[in-house]
């Protein structure tokens, strides 16, 4: 019996994902940490890694760490392929497809702002219409709409103000995005 | 920072925000379902679950249908189809009568608005 050794080569961008992923990964746990009065209200501060992704690497940079965040943070918090992992993944692929079109904003008008505010109510849209097309049928979740949108708008502004610093900032983090 | 569109898109935000808190809080969402045949109550259901009733008068079967947060005459062999045309019904207090066929439809939510109504 031959032992066949299989070698993925795994490159720079592989890395830099990955490295990102994990900045990503690191926020979703902290933030799970946090007691909230509503479940689903949360600061969503690995949005700032998806943004700052999307703004310095690349729309598909930003899908992959997305993607691998809402997986690897549901396996670390245990709840693979629970509701709460599905409600996840459809905020994320709603955010993502937002933000696939919200990039193509005039970019002198529309800043980090605008597209974490976008990023923000798709993420929470997509999760509702799941939630209320398989979890909750019915009316129950209509009296919940204004505080997800509330929390949507005030958070997405908030995470974008971080984005925009962060980008704007001369040191560190832009440096590493860039070199990584 | 700011920037004019990021503005807008906040403003555009905290209008979809009040928009849907007016839609969501305003006004008393119905809760119930009372369902009327020559001025007796045949049903009273709750308006969370899709179903549909059918009701005979004298002049022949209505059909009504139920969704979560919303019900609606889908059918019914009165002439004028008045309350076929009144679509569906969302809030607390609205009623559709289908007259002659001596059916009608009310929802009713927390608070009745009316002790009683005469028809």
């Amino acid at each position: 019996m031959t032992h066949s050794v299989i070698e993925f080569p795994v490159s720079a961008d592989d890395r830099r994902i990955a490295r990102l992923a994990a900045l990503a990964i690191g926020l979703t746990l902290a933030e799970a940490a946090l007691p909230s009065p509503i479940p689903g209200v949360k600061p969503g501060l690995a949005n700032i890694v998806v943004l700052l992704v999307l703004l310095q690497v690349g729309w598909r940079a930003a899908a992959w760490v997305s993607g691998l965040r809402v997986l690897a943070g549901a396996i670390l918090l245990g709840s693979l392929f629970a509701p709460g992992f599905w409600l996840s993944a459809a905020g994320a692929c709603t955010s993502l497809m937002v933000l696939a079109l919200a990039r193509y904003l005039p970019s002198q008008h529309f800043g980090p702002i605008s597209l974490s505010v976008l990023a923000a109510f798709g993420h929470i849209g997509g999760q509702l219409a799941l939630a209320g097309w398989w979890l909750l049928p019915g009316a129950a979740i209509i009296g919940l709409l204004p505080v997800f949108a509330a929390a949507a708008l005030i958070f997405g502004a908030v995470n974008g103000v971080v984005v925009a610093r962060l980008l704007a900032a001369p040191t560190s983090s832009n440096e590493q995005l860039q070199e990584s | 920072m700011m920037r004019a569109g990021d503005a807008g898109v906040l403003l555009a935000g905290t209008g979809l925000v009040i928009t849907l808190a007016l839609y969501a809080w305003g006004g008393d969402r119905g809760e119930t379902v009372i369902i009327r045949a020559a001025g007796k109550i045949v049903e009273t259901t709750s308006l969370a679950q899709t179903r549909v009733v059918s009701v005979s008068g004298p002049l022949g079967p209505t059909r009504i249908e139920i969704e979560p947060g919303r019900a609606r005459v889908a059918r019914d062999p009165s002439p004028r189809q008045l309350c076929v045309k009144q679509g569906w019904l969302t809030q607390s207090g609205q009623a559709a009568l289908c007259l002659p066929n001596q059916v009608s439809l009310e929802i009713r939510g927390r608070t009745v608005a009316y002790d009683t109504l005469g028809y």
